[in-house]
């Protein structure tokens, strides 16, 4: 089993500070796997993906990446292994075109060769980039913003995205369509881990699940397998 | 009173040749506002030491000083990469005063090490077409030298534009400047991208050092003069803006001569200042700034 894990988190402290904000996480995806990892505010979500994506650096454990070990490694060195993070808040560059904002994706130099092609792929998969492709990237909606994030990091050719809770604040109908087009990334042998609020939402597709409390996974199991009552419990610490 | 118009033309031809000057003297440090928010005050100082890298150039080999653009622009990339990388990269992102006191140390060192070097004597790039002119029709004249000032400046700012529009490093430069974690996670490496933007804001030191030597004599304190006719530019044309700086080098210079014209040369830099503070007032993001 182990030797199929994309992605092995083992024993994870991370701090901010003198705040802890992980404590002895483990944590596994295997390749062409969706995982969900669900909790409250401040229960450390992002702080993983952060970590993972290389945004922080951990005071404990190990990463590894298909065998390698990442942790403690920049965002620059591990885009080109293959992860890519879609941030909280989506973080696209506003003043760029969607067009630009794409080709930033493409930045590394691996994937700048196949450019033009996945830019194909991603206006197909999101065709309301291809007709804003012109505009400021701050004139367009949250959920076409969400889809530009998306598709910017698809850009970089990943073998793994991480996506941020990339449901907040958009209409029922956008997050729906957005998870749709999550479903057929995934479907093209792409692994995805899910930070969500929205517990039923990422539980329905969902291959396993982690919930996470105060920095620590307390469950984790196939979606079907968990009840309502211990998810509960779970997220909420009592 | 009967004025006669055809008077005007000449401080208004070279106004907006000067304009181009200014506006490339200028570009450099708007550059960096936009990008890092970076006011560099040195921007001057190294501005006037590639006209001193120049002079060495020149005197060494006697060329023209165009020529010893293709040493002076690689090794002012040097500089700004260096200064970036080694000194502002440390202290960026904190607060707006350590850049801006560091900025102002080199400056400090940069005017003291030009004049135990080269001592306080004035000094210019020689060339040939500094006494040439151009006439147009009866009573104009075109100073050659400002006019390939005007077009070199207009051919630098045109180039930086496509630069930052068609290219991956410049996309990465102005998206770094919009949303720096975004751009990490998109595998730039900022550091790097901040020390590559200032090289090439030093390239463009570069080519206003060389234009400014040809153009007026300079020595190892003049640059502070520069940096206020860059502010100025960059105020009236709005900061950050590359447009804003060619039509506020050309608004800046108008206004100098202009005002020389009717009040006399003791009334330049005055008329300078004057329309600097009426654009402050009237629209104080500048003519291309955003509110």
């Amino acid at each position: 089993m182990s030797d199929s894990a994309a992605l092995k988190v083992g024993g994870l402290d991370v701090k901010y500070k003198d705040f802890q904000a992980l404590w002895n996480v483990s944590f596994e995806v295997r390749q062409g796997e969706i995982v969900s990892v669900i909790g409250a505010n401040g229960s450390g979500k992002s702080t993983l993906l952060n970590t993972i994506a290389g945004l922080l650096s951990p005071s404990r454990g190990t990463i590894k990446f298909f065998g390698e070990r990442i942790d403690g490694l920049l965002p620059h060195k591990t885009v080109p292994r293959g992860i890519t993070l879609v941030p909280e808040g989506r973080r696209v560059f506003p003043r760029l075109t969607v067009f630009e904002n794409l080709v930033m994706g493409s930045y590394i130099p691996r994937t700048r060769a196949g450019k033009d092609e996945m830019l194909k792929k991603i206006y197909e998969l999101f065709p309301i980039l291809r007709a804003r492709h012109n505009q400021m990237a701050n004139t367009l909606s949250g959920g076409e913003q969400q889809m530009l994030a998306i598709g910017r990091a698809m850009m970089s050719e990943p073998k793994l995205i991480l996506c941020d809770e990339i449901s907040l604040g958009l209409a029922p109908v956008v997050i729906k369509d957005i998870y749709k087009r999550l479903g057929q990334i995934n479907r093209e042998g792409i692994t995805i881990v899910l930070v969500e609020q929205d517990i039923k939402r990422s539980l329905k597709v969902a291959n396993r699940a982690y919930i996470m409390l105060e920095g620590k996974v307390v469950l984790e199991g196939q979606p079907a397998s968990l009840t309502e009552e211990q998810v509960k419990k779970a997220y909420f610490g009592i | 009173m009967v004025y006669n118009m055809e008077d005007l033309l000449q401080p208004i031809l070279n106004g907006i040749l000067l304009g181009g000057l200014y506006a490339v003297i200028a570009l450099g440090m708007t550059t960096m506002f936009g990008i890092v928010k970076l006011v560099n005050l040195a921007h001057g100082d190294l501005m006037i030491l590639s006209s001193y890298l120049s002079l060495i150039f020149i005197s060494w080999l006697g060329v023209n000083p165009f020529w010893s653009l293709l040493v002076i622009a690689p090794v002012m990339f040097l500089v700004g990469v260096l200064i970036q990388g080694f000194l502002l990269n440390r202290v960026l992102g904190k607060e707006m005063e350590p850049p801006l006191l560091v900025a102002f140390g080199l400056s400090i060192i940069l005017q003291n090490t030009l004049l135990m070097v080269f001592t306080p004597d004035a000094r210019s790039l020689m060339t040939d077409l500094s006494v040439k002119t151009i006439p147009i029709g009866s009573s104009l004249n075109l100073p050659v030298l400002y006019f390939v000032d005007f077009l070199l400046g207009c051919a630098v700012i045109l180039v930086l534009h496509l630069f930052f529009r068609k290219t991956y490093l410049g996309r990465a430069i102005r998206a770094a400047s919009d949303d720096e974690i975004g751009a990490r996670l998109m595998g730039i490496n900022t550091r790097n991208i901040y020390a590559y933007a200032m090289g090439i804001a030093m390239v463009t030191a570069a080519v206003a050092g060389v234009l400014v030597g040809m153009t007026f004599t300079f020595y190892p304190h003049t640059g502070p003069q520069y940096l206020i006719i860059a502010f100025g530019v960059m105020i009236i044309g709005g900061l950050g803006s590359m447009a804003g700086c060619l039509v506020g080098g050309i608004i800046l210079a108008e206004a100098q001569l202009l005002g020389a014209h009717f009040a006399g040369p003791g009334y330049q830099l005055l008329s300078g200042y004057l329309v600097l503070l009426i654009v402050l007032g009237v629209r104080p993001q500048g003519i291309f700034g955003k509110a």
